[in-house]
C-alpha cells in the first residue's frame, strides 16, 4: 500500500510540474507586453529596458521559468500589480473563504445527493426513482450562476430573510461562525452545492443499483439476511466511491467558484481571479491560478490513494 | 467527468450493418429524448430564423421605457436596462449562445478524438508523451482552465471559443484513447494485423467504427456543460462583448436590475438552461440507445 501511495505521488509529480508551466505561460500568451501594466504609456526607452531586467523578461523563457518556479517553491508569487501587495498575502485569505464555501456546499450537496441517490437506486424504476433522477438532470444543467441569482431574487429580494452579497458581517476581515456569518454563507453554499448533488445523485444511483444485482446480495437474501443487514453491505460496497466522488467534488467546486462567487461577491479566489483578470493583473491571475490547479491535483491524489487504501480492488496500474 | 471509465459496448465487435438504424428506432420511442430532440430544433429554428421572429430590433433602445415589466404594451416580455425589448433579445441570443455553446464539442471531438486514437493506437512511448501533456490540462477544474485561458488572452468571441475547445481536447482525448486501447487487443485487430493490413487501414475499417461511438455520445454529454461555461465566461464579460444579444451576457448586464424587475432579470437565465436540460436529456436517451455504459 505504501509503495502504491510512492507511486502515485512520483506519478503526481510531472503532472504538477506541467500544470505550473501552464500558469507560467498563460501571461506570455497574453496578448500585449507585460510590462504596460506597470510602465506609464510614455515611459522612456532606457526605463522599459531598466523594467524588463527588473522583472527578468530580458532572459529566455526557460530561464524565467527556473527563476519563477524557484521563488514559488519558497512561497513568493510576487507582488499584485493593482495593490502592490504580496499576491500569497491577498491569496491566503481568499483562499479560507473559498475552502469554507466550497466546504459548507460539498457537504450540502453530499447528503442530499446521496439521499436522492440511494432511494432512487434502491427503488429503480419507481415512480420516486424518476423524480429523484430528474431532480439530478436539473442539478446539473442549471446554470448555477442563473441559479444564484434566482435565489437572491427569492429570499433576499422578494422575501429579504437573507443577505444578497458579501462575505459576511464585518467583510472579509472577521469571521465568526455565528448566524450573523451563517446567513451570508447560506444562499452562495445551498446554490454551489446543487452541482456537487447532481452529480453525487446520478453516480449512486448507477451503483448502489449495480451493487444490488450482483449475487452476494442474493446469496444475503436467501440466508435469510434482513433488509437492514443488506442496506449494510450496500452502504459498504458504495461508501468508498462515493467519499471519493465527493472529494474531487471539492476540487471542482474550489476552481470553479468564480461564477458563484461574483455573483455573491465572496471575497473567496474567485472574487480575486474576477479582479485580476479586468485589471490585467498578471502575477494575480498566474499566482491565484496555480494555487487552485495545485490544490485541485492534491485532493485527486489524496482521494486516489485513500479510496485505494480502503478498497483495494480500485488499485490502478 | 469520469472520462476514463467508459467501456466498450458489449456488442461492438459484431456489430451488424443495421446498428445505426436500431439506435435510431430505439431513440424514436424514446419520449423524453425525442422531447428534448424538439427543443433543440425549435432552439436552432429560433436561431435561423430571429429576424422573421422577432417581433422588434434587438438593438433598438429607448431610455424612456426602460425595465418594463413582462407584459408591457408592444413588448411581451418586458424590456432590458437600455430599453430594448426582451423577447426579441433573447429570440436573437439563441443565435450567439448557441454558437458559442455548440461549435466547441464538435471541433474539440475531432481534435480529441485524433490525439486520443493516434495516441491508443501507436502505444508505447509516444502514448505516454501524448497523454501524460493530456493529463496536465485534465488537472485543472474546466471553469477554471475556461477561466483561466479566456482571461489571458482576453475578452472576446473568438478567443472564448478557443478557450472552451482547449477545455474539451483532454477528456474527449482520453475517452478515445481508453476505447482505442481495448479495441487495439483484440484478435481481430491481430488477424487483420497478420493479414498484411497497414496501420491506416486497421484504424478506417476496425478502429474507427468502434471507437468514434462511444467518444460520440461522450462528446454529446459535454454539450451541456459547454453550454453553461460559454454563457458563464459572457457572464463574466469574458465573452461576447456588447451590445450583443447573448443569453450570458444579458444575465450580466441585468443583474443591478433584480431590485426593480426580478422576473425580467431572470428570463436569459431561462433560456440557457432550458438549452442545457435539453442537451443533457437528449445525450441520455442516445447513450441508452446506443447502450454504452459509463
Amino acid at each position: 500500500m505504501l509503495i502504491y501511495a510512492v507511486k502515485r505521488l512520483v506519478y503526481m509529480l510531472p503532472v504538477a510540474v506541467g500544470v505550473s508551466i501552464v500558469c507560467f505561460l498563460l501571461v506570455h500568451i497574453a496578448p500585449g507586453d507585460p510590462l504596460t501594466a506597470v510602465l506609464p504609456s510614455d515611459a522612456s526607452a532606457e526605463l522599459q529596458a531598466q523594467m524588463r531586467a527588473v522583472y527578468g523578461f530580458d532572459r529566455p523563457l526557460p530561464v524565467q521559468y527556473g527563476l519563477w518556479a524557484w521563488r514559488v517553491l519558497h512561497g513568493d508569487f510576487g507582488a499584485s500589480i493593482a495593490t502592490g501587495r504580496p499576491v500569497a498575502t491577498e491569496l491566503a485569505n481568499a483562499v479560507v473563504n473559498s475552502l469554507i464555501l466550497a466546504a459548507v456546499a460539498t457537504c450540502i450537496g453530499f447528503f442530499f445527493g446521496t439521499l436522492f441517490g440511494v432511494v432512487a437506486g434502491y427503488f429503480r424504476g419507481s415512480l420516486i426513482d424518476r423524480l429523484c433522477s430528474t431532480l439530478s438532470v436539473l442539478g446539473v444543467s442549471v446554470p448555477h450562476y442563473w441559479l444564484g441569482m434566482v435565489l437572491v431574487i427569492v429570499f433576499s429580494v422578494e422575501l429579504g430573510w437573507l443577505p444578497a452579497t458579501g462575505g459576511g458581517p464585518g467583510g472579509s476581515a472577521g469571521r465568526s461562525f455565528d448566524w450573523a456569518y451563517l446567513q451570508y454563507l447560506l444562499l452562495p453554499a445551498i446554490t454551489m452545492s446543487v452541482i456537487p448533488m447532481g452529480i453525487v445523485a446520478r453516480t449512486l444511483r448507477a451503483l448502489v443499483g449495480d451493487i444490488l444485482n450482483q449475487e452476494f446480495i442474493n446469496a444475503l437474501g436467501a440466508k435469510g439476511l434482513e433488509h437492514r443487514g443488506i442496506f449494510r453491505h450496500v452502504v459498504k460496497n458504495a461508501a468508498p466511491t462515493a467519499f471519493a466522488v465527493m472529494g474531487l467534488q471539492l476540487g471542482y467546486l474550489l476552481g470553479g467558484s468564480i461564477l458563484i462567487e461574483t455573483v455573491f461577491a465572496w471575497p473567496g479566489t474567485g472574487f480575486l481571479l474576477n479582479a485580476a483578470i479586468f485589471q490585467r493583473d498578471l502575477p494575480l491571475l498566474q499566482g491565484t491560478i496555480l494555487v487552485l490547479a495545485l490544490f485541485f491535483v492534491g485532493v485527486n491524489l489524496v482521494v486516489d490513494i485513500v479510496q485505494t487504501s480502503v478498497d483495494p480492488r480500485m488499485q490502478r496500474a | 467527468m469520469t472520462a476514463a471509465t467508459v467501456t466498450l459496448p458489449a456488442a461492438a465487435v459484431a456489430r451488424s450493418p443495421g446498428y445505426w438504424s436500431g439506435v435510431a428506432r430505439r431513440l424514436m420511442r424514446d419520449p423524453v429524448a425525442m422531447a428534448a430532440l424538439a427543443v433543440i430544433v425549435a432552439l436552432v429554428l429560433m436561431a435561423i430564423l430571429a429576424p422573421y421572429l422577432a417581433p422588434n430590433d434587438p438593438s433598438k433602445g429607448m431610455m424612456l421605457r426602460r425595465l418594463k415589466p413582462i407584459g408591457f404594451a408592444g413588448f411581451p416580455l418586458g424590456t432590458d436596462e437600455l430599453g430594448r425589448d426582451m423577447l426579441s433579445r433573447l429570440i436573437y441570443g439563441a443565435r450567439l449562445s448557441l454558437l458559442m455553446g455548440v461549435t466547441p464539442v464538435p471541433i474539440a471531438f475531432v481534435i480529441g478524438a485524433a490525439i486520443g486514437i493516434t495516441a491508443g493506437y501507436v502505444g508505447g512511448l509516444p502514448n505516454t508523451l501524448i497523454m501524460r501533456t493530456v493529463d496536465i490540462f485534465y488537472a485543472f477544474p474546466s471553469v477554471l482552465l475556461a477561466v483561466a485561458l479566456s482571461g489571458a488572452l482576453g475578452a472576446g468571441l473568438t478567443n472564448a471559443l478557443v478557450s472552451l475547445t482547449l477545455v474539451f481536447v483532454p477528456p474527449i482525448a482520453r475517452v478515445a484513447e481508453s476505447v482505442t486501447t481495448q479495441v487495439r487487443n483484440l484478435d481481430y485487430v491481430d488477424a487483420a494485423r497478420a493479414s498484411g493490413a497497414g496501420a491506416f487501414t486497421i484504424v478506417r475499417v476496425h478502429v474507427l467504427g468502434n471507437v468514434l461511438g462511444p467518444v460520440f455520445v461522450y462528446a454529446t454529454s459535454l454539450v451541456s456543460v459547454s453550454m453553461i461555461l460559454a454563457s458563464g465566461l459572457s457572464f463574466l464579460g469574458l465573452g461576447v462583448r456588447p451590445p450583443e444579444p447573448e443569453w450570458g451576457l444579458m444575465l450580466n448586464t441585468l443583474r443591478t436590475a433584480i431590485y426593480t424587475q426580478p422576473m425580467v432579470a431572470a428570463l436569459p437565465g431561462v433560456m440557457i438552461f432550458i438549452t442545457s436540460v435539453a442537451f443533457n436529456m437528449f445525450s441520455d436517451g442516445l447513450r441508452g440507445a446506443m447502450d454504452v455504459k459509463s
